[in-house]
């Protein structure tokens, strides 16, 4: 039984169809990412999974009892807000001592409960959005493009944490992204968008079909080096541009028509 | 013995709220209970005009309920309800809020002290509505004060957690299966209450200052949302007493002075926040 599942659904803005016909299903301890350039409607389609948006056509359907949580795209706690990490734990929920403590030292963060929300770097805010996620153990996180902001490292180590999460929970991961290079690798399935499912598959599959090329052109290169980086320093999936091919490498011959 | 006698009738005049000092007192106490977690509110989702915008509606509302003959509260209340609505659809709808506020706020003052002039006998009274008047609080208006406050209060205590994940992120509050319209309209409706409550004490004009400023003194010395709505409570509490003794000793008027004490209390929170930073 899929933990969510998307059946043909439209979402429109105004009579234009943003997403058209898109059908998709989380099954539980699946990595899964939604890949897409600027205006593929990667953001429209997680907020009409978690029924923020309203469908022109289709339907959204949850297991029953799904736990779910949610990291949101940006989160700006205005100034205005007194707002310590061990508060924001609480909401919307209020949790104990000992969990928040928990939750905390899970995404790397021990200690912090005290300090202001704004007064914390990039990384460590998206950790602990990823902390307040983790309070409701659920079986299905939804991560909407995650590590916007971070550098390189940030970005390579929330990865690493994401895949840990899974393993030790196996909780189900569907993910917003629009850098292709380490997610790719962390991915046990792509879905790429753009208003419609272009493709879908599993890294490998998806960073060689042509719509995905047609789709990112130049920019599917990295991809595709980081997927054969991969199979060459498999304990280092990270490291990732430092190996990226030349377009004249061989195994690109075919990418453009 | 006439002393023994006197202290006996004081104490009566303090039980029986019999004191228009004791009255005045406990008024602002009152308003100060339901401005200070509602200020807060304002604060942190940037509504200052919202307020604005509400408030000056209630002249309109005085207007309304002197042609009709209703009791001011209600009067007031409609009004600013039918205003705190219209300025959230606008909002829902994705009009500009700046502009969109600013218009509204301005316009309803000034239909509402257009309207106010046709009705006989209230031009004498007028100053009372713009700027409040804490010192002829009656029984009934005490009344009527707490019940209001104590109503908003019991609002943002029963959805706190959901109002502040909602002032946090959309989003958010959707995905824990919490609805950011609904909690939307709780705000509206405090506003509205608040409004009503407010009209007597620091009249129309001021009544969004009485939300902010003791919420922006807190914002420096708190360390979470709760502790600031507190804090905002009492220092709301303390300009209303200051402004009071104010007001009685040179005569000025009420909504004025609460409002001149609230912001030096501001001023003071601000220079004791930044000294403590250092």
């Amino acid at each position: 039984m899929s933990l969510l599942a998307a059946h043909k659904i439209t979402v429109r803005f105004g009579g234009e169809a943003v997403l058209s016909d898109v059908s998709l299903a989380i099954e539980p301890g699946e990595i899964v990412t939604i890949l897409g350039p600027n205006g593929s409607g990667k953001s429209t389609l997680l907020r009409a999974l978690l029924g923020i948006l309203p469908l022109a056509a289709g339907s959204v359907s949850r297991a029953v009892g799904l736990r779910l949580g949610y990291v949101p795209q940006k989160l700006s706690i205005d100034r205005s807000m007194p707002m310590t990490v061990r508060r924001f734990l609480s909401l919307p929920v209020r949790v104990g001592d000992t969990e928040a403590t928990t939750a905390l030292a899970r995404v790397g963060l021990p200690g912090l409960e005290a300090r202001q929300m704004a007064g914390l770097s990039g990384g460590q805010f998206q950790r602990v959005l990823l902390a307040r996620a983790l309070l409701s153990a659920p079986q299905l996180l939804i991560l909407d493009e995650p590590t916007q902001g971070l550098d390189q490292p940030g970005e390579a180590g929330f990865y690493r944490l994401i895949e840990e999460v899974r393993r030790e929970t196996g909780a189900a991961i569907l993910m917003v992204s629009h850098d292709l290079h380490v997610v790719m690798a962390a991915s046990d399935r792509v879905i790429c968008l753009n208003g419609h499912i272009c493709c879908q598959g599993s890294p490998l599959v998806v960073s060689n079909a042509p719509e995905y090329r047609a789709l990112f052109g130049l920019g599917s290169q990295g991809a595709l080096a980081l997927y054969q980086h991969q199979h060459d320093h498999s304990h280092e999936p990270d490291m990732v541009d430092a190996h990226g091919r030349a377009p004249s490498d061989p195994h690109h011959g075919h990418n453009h028509a | 013995m006439p002393m023994a006698a006197r202290r006996l009738t004081r104490i009566m005049d303090i039980i029986m709220l019999d004191d228009f000092l004791i009255r005045a007192v406990l008024a602002g106490i009152g308003l100060a209970l339901a401005t200070g977690p509602l200020g807060s509110f304002v604060v942190w989702r940037r509504m200052a005009y919202f307020g604005d915008a509400t408030s000056h509606a209630a002249i309109l509302g005085v207007a309304l309920a002197l042609a009709l003959q209703l009791p001011i509260g209600v009067g007031t209340l409609l009004v600013a309800l039918a205003m705190a609505g219209t300025v959230s659809t606008l909002a829902a709808r994705g009009w500009l809020m700046d502009t969109t506020l600013g218009v509204l706020a301005h316009s309803a003052l000034a239909f509402g002290l257009v309207a106010i002039s046709y009705v006989p006998g209230v031009r004498a009274d007028l100053s009372s509505y713009l700027f409040g008047d804490i010192l002829a609080v009656s029984k009934a208006d005490l009344g009527f004060i707490w019940a209001g406050s104590l109503l908003v209060v019991a609002l943002l205590v029963w959805r706190w957690q959901a109002l502040l994940t909602a002032t946090l992120n959309e989003d958010l509050a959707h995905a824990s299966g919490l609805n950011p319209d609904r909690e939307r309209l709780v705000l509206t409706l405090a506003l509205a209450l608040v409004v009503a409550v407010a009209l007597k004490i620091v009249g129309a004009l001021l009544i969004a200052a009485m939300l902010i400023i003791p919420a922006a003194a807190a914002r420096g010395l708190a360390r979470t949302p709760e502790a600031m709505a507190l804090y905002a409570a009492g220092f709301g509490a303390l300009a209303c007493l200051v402004g009071l003794r104010l007001s009685l000793w040179q005569d000025t008027p009420a909504g004025p002075s609460i409002v001149s004490a609230a912001a030096v209390i501001f001023a003071l929170a601000a220079v004791f926040g930044r000294m403590r930073r250092m």
